[in-house]
């Protein structure tokens, strides 16, 4: 047997065992793929929330006298309009980072919107299983019979296109998702010796619900939230290419799409842009995703 | 079999109710008068307004609307279109073959495909070829569905002609609507090169409906590939000698593909909304693009009926699995 255990504690530091932090961001650091992601959404994050002071141009100034400019490699292209301009002589560069912000602004609201009402829910339906719980459920399973477009162009329908109604719309469509999730993560866990104890100490519901039971059910909640993060934007970009989210002149990914879609022969760069920007971002957000899943919960790892 | 069949309808008999108060209630949330919304037309005066109040059945109680609501659709009554006057059932009958086909062709190459590749990648664990389609699965499933339409048109329908760019059939073949599916009539009506040209027409809106399940099926069908080798009954077929093939064909692709099957179902949803955004980039005449333009044309009594469509073929879809899945796994129908 190796002598290094009998040695006194203060010389096995090194060997401390590392915080749960140190140990989900070694884990993360592991897989290389979700690293470079994270460095990828990090860019994309930072030219979202800088994108008024670093775009070129106002995104939707028209340049009359460039429609349809070609990117700064292409034919034509000059360095005023780096990716290009649009049908109507806009900026491509500039839209993209402005779209950046609708786009992961609408994901990142309608993922707290979403998360919070359905971590809510989700924790009502474990703790009062025989009252509340069918109640939920019902409506959750009605919720569930329209795929997550379907039900926001349900809402959109009701509530008419727009930035806000998006928002509503998607985080609508991502509830029953989360509900149930917290439902069957919170019910593991109610039957645990902790709760039990806590109970017994005189621990209250609300404190039961959300200082006990939560805490040890947030690793599914988190891949959870980046997964419905990265279908947030596809989401947001299919509504506004239905015509149905965000209105022009607005610039958002979908919406650029699908006024150009008439001029992809011509500049096809007015498509393959946005395009390519939506699939770079959701790509980050699920291997993001994906490297979160492996490093927080091991067990979820042989699925898929 | 029979027993579980019942069982499983009476659980889903509270969503059945709930989508219905759903479609219901839709038509009656959207902003302005019911009755303006519901007739499509605007400033009415006093008179009419009370005699379509009446003949609509709104002068009721809320309850009793929704139980007349309720017996229509057992009757099959959807209601009427606003702009086109005709009953949305028959709208409905004309455009679903056209939806069930797309669906079929995106389902029929992602199972083909993605199963293939999951195998082999399950098989060649760690090799470049593993690599390389688990890579094209994360990028597939990560698609935006309409801008892969946009590029696949680019590419193959205007820069190589390849295929048509939209529509069902080419113009020079006149197919006599018979079942209402193109690839049947086409076989039926006898002219050369008509079923070549429907399925040719199928093919590139299908690839783009079908991808992300085509991603998630290769993905599953891998992992779930990965686990059953290990299992000690893969063992014992290879110490009786069996050949390497027999082993995977008979033995393990069965058993992994229970989970696969699961998947499958669960893409009904992402099939189903991805053919919205399918149908209005091929203009493929479906429910999804009907459901669409109802919406810009404020059609509410079609866009009701849509979205009631959806669900019920979502509801319907997960049945079937849960029942094949029954098929497949006989434990399961002890279970529940």
């Amino acid at each position: 047997m190796d002598a290094k255990p009998l040695t006194p504690p203060a010389s096995s530091a090194p060997s401390a065992p590392l915080s749960p932090l140190q140990e989900f961001w070694s884990g993360f650091c592991a897989n290389r793929g979700a690293l470079a992601a994270l460095m990828v959404f990090a860019l994309l994050a930072l030219a979202a929330l800088l994108a008024p002071w670093v775009a070129p141009h106002d995104p939707v100034q028209q340049f009359r006298s460039h429609m349809l400019q070609a990117p700064v490699w292409g034919d034509g292209g000059s360095s005023q309009f780096l990716l290009g301009t649009d049908e109507l002589g806009r900026d491509m560069l500039s839209r993209l980072l402005h779209g950046g912000r609708i786009s992961l602004g609408i994901g990142l609201a309608s993922v707290l919107m979403s998360l919070l009402p359905g971590v809510i829910l989700g924790l009502l339906a474990a703790f009062y299983q025989s009252t509340l719980s069918p109640a939920i459920m019902r409506v959750m399973d009605v919720m569930l019979a329209l795929p997550g477009l379907l039900l926001a162009i349900c809402v959109i329908t009701v509530l008419g296109p727009g930035l806000v109604n998006t928002v509503i719309a998607i985080a609508i469509g991502a509830l029953p998702g989360y509900t149930r999730l917290t439902r069957a993560a919170a019910l593991a866990e109610i039957g645990r010796d902790y709760v039990t104890a806590s109970r017994v100490a005189g621990a209250g519901t609300l404190r039961l619900m959300f200082s006990a039971v939560l805490p040890n059910c947030m690793a599914p909640l988190i891949v959870n939230a980046t997964l419905s993060f990265s279908s947030a934007i596809l989401e947001t970009a299919g509504l506004g290419f239905l015509g149905l989210g965000v209105q022009a002149p607005t610039a958002e990914w979908g919406t650029m799409l699908s006024s150009a879609r008439d001029y992809m022969e011509r500049a096809p760069w007015v498509v393959t842009l946005p395009g390519l920007t939506i699939l770079v971002s959701v790509l980050a957000v699920n291997l993001m995703g994906d490297g979160l899943r492996d490093a927080l919960d091991p067990k979820l790892k042989k699925v898929s | 079999m029979f027993g579980f069949l019942l069982r499983k309808l009476a659980t889903l008999l509270p969503t059945l109710v709930g989508v219905t108060i759903v479609a219901f209630g839709l038509i009656r949330l959207v902003p302005g008068d019911p009755i303006e919304v519901m007739m499509g037309e605007r400033g009415m005066d006093e008179a009419t307004h009370a005699e379509m109040a009446h003949r609509l059945g709104l002068d009721q109680p809320l309850y009793q609307q929704y139980l007349a609501y309720v017996g229509n659709l057992l009757h099959g009554d959807l209601g009427q279109s606003l702009v086109s006057h005709l009953p949305v059932v028959d709208e409905f009958k004309a455009l679903f073959p056209a939806t069930v086909e797309l669906a079929f062709m995106a389902l029929l190459l992602a199972v083909s495909l993605g199963l293939t590749l999951g195998m082999l990648a399950a098989l060649k664990r760690g090799s470049v070829l593993d690599q390389g389609v688990m890579g094209t699965a994360t990028i597939g499933y990560s698609m935006p569905v309409f801008w892969w339409g946009l590029i696949l048109i680019m590419f193959f329908s205007v820069q190589l002609g390849w295929t048509p760019i939209s529509g069902r059939i080419s113009v020079e073949y006149e197919v006599d609507r018979v079942t209402g599916f193109m690839l049947i009539d086409s076989l039926l009506s006898g002219e050369r090169g008509a079923f070549a040209s429907s399925v040719l027409h199928l093919l590139l809106p299908g690839l783009v409906l079908g991808t992300s399940t085509m991603a998630v099926v290769a993905r599953m069908t891998r992992s779930s590939m990965l686990e059953v080798l290990r299992e000690d009954y893969i063992r014992t077929a290879r110490a009786k000698g069996l050949s390497p093939r027999r082993i995977v064909v008979v033995h393990a692709l069965r058993n992994a593909l229970i989970p696969v099957l699961t998947v499958i179902g669960m893409q009904t949803g992402s099939l189903l909304a991805g053919a919205v955004l399918t149908e209005t980039i091929f203009s493929w005449p479906g429910i999804g693009k009907w459901l669409i333009d109802s919406i810009a044309r404020r059609d509410y009594p079609v866009v009701q009926a849509g979205i009631l469509i959806s669900a019920l073929t979502f509801i319907g879809v997960n049945l079937i699995v849960d029942l094949l899945y029954g098929v497949v796994n006989p434990r399961i129908r002890s279970q529940h």
